[in-house]
């Protein structure tokens, strides 16, 4: 198999629940070897998605799979929190998984580590705070080296030093090979990580690109007054299209960096007195409320 | 990985995880203090007050001795499976499935590329190990006490035979196994412990014993009470223990209503029937 190599795909995935069309006619596909970011607000169909693609839950129609590897313990999950039972240690819980998937207490060890609860681990599953019991569910999740990881929230409960520690995982675990399905809500870590990103909003994907395309590149952001006179030259150099005016007078350009010069010379020319030009890049949050507000205007 | 070497895999990490678990213990320790309170330990202190009204109303110490006797013990073991040691085994059964769904451990394992028919294979099998392993303690320490009573009251030591024995083991096996999968299946259903618990010691403990109240007055439920759980189990081990229908002692649960060939299958079909049910339910359904 080799990169770019569809890992795990939906087509046309749709779950209804009653009259409620949780998933709607979702087609995206997971590459091998990259970072999928699978973004939506609370209740846009991305558990459900996601638990379809893991076989939990029945499409109601269109199909969902996970293409693996030849020899495989394929895929690692952690959907919706993590569920063991509370009586047994941490260590206990992983050691009754792995004889279920006949792997050795070795590999337990391993994982442990590897989420940084080995010296936690004979603590009992109900006495650890909501961010270790995370990281177990994550720990679970790595067993087996499998192929595909799907981690839906995973930074839920985490402090912040456990967030960075579990952003660090998931760019190592992409450095070694792995695929990675993350699904979350906090979009910087996305952005930092991710090499590709589907946006979820009320069951349907909106986009499917990768997050520079959908971020759309860096944009020249301007101040200068008189603000009329200031737009007019902007709208000749990038266009009608090309401009937006920002809530707090600034205009945006969509036009590279290099080509500030160009802008300060034509806007000085016009008259215009230039208070700040400066590269701007859209965050991915931006760019997220920016689509899923538009979804609503239309609505 | 063929569905044996996963099942035996499954069976392993869910024999691991319910050795651990207090409830079993628990459940375990609750049945054996019944079972031995009503099976030696208000007999014996009738016989030894010489009270005949304490326990065994109208019997004679003579007949409370020979009640606590070695090769009476394949009774005294069965005696208290129909009721509370059924209703025992069904909490466990329920536990056992429902609290997967309340912890979201069988979410877990499912999302972690475990197969669902072998897990539940798996789970059903370590249930049945708890059973027998039940069944193996009972008689032991029935046994014991049966041997201890004897070497203190100066009694010849008579063996039960082995086909007494073998015939109680089958008994006692069947309906404690049927109750502990019945317990399993109300804990798929109910996709939790606490509902299944609860409707299931309604059931065995209330509503067949209406029914078969109401089964004295209309023919059709009597005719139904026959292939009820509760009435076949009853039944079975009744004609296991003998019942003497001019004896005013009669342990509770014990029936003899259906005959012990018929009571048998009847139970052996539940027995089938709940496994195939539960794994039927899990194959087809969403995990939430």
């Amino acid at each position: 198999m080799t990169a770019n190599t569809p890992v795990a795909s939906t087509d046309k995935l749709t779950k209804v629940y009653g009259d409620r069309v949780a998933v709607d006619k979702v087609t995206m596909t997971v590459r091998r070897g990259e970072v999928y970011g699978f973004l939506g607000p609370n209740g846009a169909g991305k558990t459900t998605t996601l638990r379809m693609l893991l076989g939990l839950v029945r499409p109601t129609s269109g199909t969902a799979s996970i293409t693996t590897g030849p020899g495989h313990v394929s895929v690692g999950a952690l959907i919706e929190g993590p569920g063991f039972h509370p009586y047994l240690s941490g260590r206990a819980n992983l050691r009754v998984l792995a004889r279920h998937r006949g792997q050795s207490d070795a590999e337990v060890e391993r994982v442990l580590a590897r989420v940084d609860l080995a010296a936690r681990g004979d603590d009992r599953f109900k006495g650890y705070s909501l961010g270790m019991k995370q990281r177990l569910g994550v720990a679970a999740a790595l067993m087996g080296d499998p192929e595909l990881i799907i981690l839906d929230e995973p930074t839920n409960g985490l402090d912040p030093a456990g967030m960075a520690d579990m952003r660090a995982l998931v760019v190592d675990l992409a450095r070694g090979g792995q695929t990675v399905l993350l699904s979350s809500h906090l979009l910087a870590e996305v952005q930092e990580i991710c090499h590709r990103v589907g946006v979820i909003d009320d069951g349907r994907l909106l986009r499917e690109s990768t997050v520079a395309e959908l971020r759309g590149g860096v944009s020249l952001r301007i101040r200068a007054t008189p603000e009329p006179e200031a737009l007019a030259v902007a709208m000749r150099l990038a266009g009608d299209d090309g401009v937006r005016r920002e809530a707090d007078g600034a205009l945006l350009l969509t036009l590279p960096a290099d080509r500030a010069p160009d802008v300060a010379r034509a806007l000085v020319g016009a008259g215009v007195d230039v208070h700040e030009i400066t590269a701007a890049e859209r965050s991915l949050e931006e760019v997220f409320f920016e689509m899923t507000s538009q979804k609503e205007a239309v609505r | 990985m063929s569905t044996t070497t996963a099942t035996v895999r499954s069976t392993r990490a869910e024999l691991m995880r319910l050795r651990a678990w207090p409830a079993v213990w628990i459940t375990l320790g609750a049945w054996l203090v019944l079972s031995v309170m009503f099976g030696y330990l208000f007999t014996y202190l009738s016989y030894t007050s010489g009270d005949p009204g304490f326990a065994d109303e109208g019997t004679t110490q003579a007949q409370q001795l020979a009640r606590m006797m070695p090769d009476a013990v394949p009774n005294v073991f069965l005696q208290g499976m129909p009721m509370f040691g059924g209703a025992l085994m069904m909490v466990l059964g329920a536990l056992v499935a429902g609290n997967g769904y309340g912890w979201g451990t069988w979410k877990t394992l499912f999302s972690q590329g475990v197969r669902r028919t072998p897990a539940l294979l798996g789970s059903v099998a370590a249930l049945t190990a708890v059973v027998v392993g039940t069944l193996v303690v009972t008689f032991g320490l029935d046994l014991g006490i049966s041997l201890v009573i004897a070497a203190s009251e100066s009694q010849d030591v008579v063996m039960p035979s082995l086909g007494s024995v073998g015939e109680a083991a089958g008994a006692g096996f069947l309906v404690l196994e049927m109750w502990a999968l019945l317990g399993f299946l109300l804990g798929t259903l109910a996709r939790g412990p606490a509902l299944s618990v609860g409707l299931g010691l309604v059931w065995a403990l209330v509503v067949e014993n209406l029914l078969r109240g109401v089964g004295q007055l209309l023919g059709w439920v009597e005719s139904l009470t026959e292939v009820l759980p509760g009435t076949s189990a009853g039944s079975l081990i009744g004609a296991v223990i003998g019942i003497d229908p001019t004896s005013g002692d009669q342990t509770p649960g014990v029936l003899d209503t259906v005959p012990a060939d018929r009571a048998a299958i009847t139970v052996a079909v539940y027995v089938v029937l709940a496994v195939v049910t539960s794994i039927a339910l899990v194959r087809r359904r969403d995990v939430a």
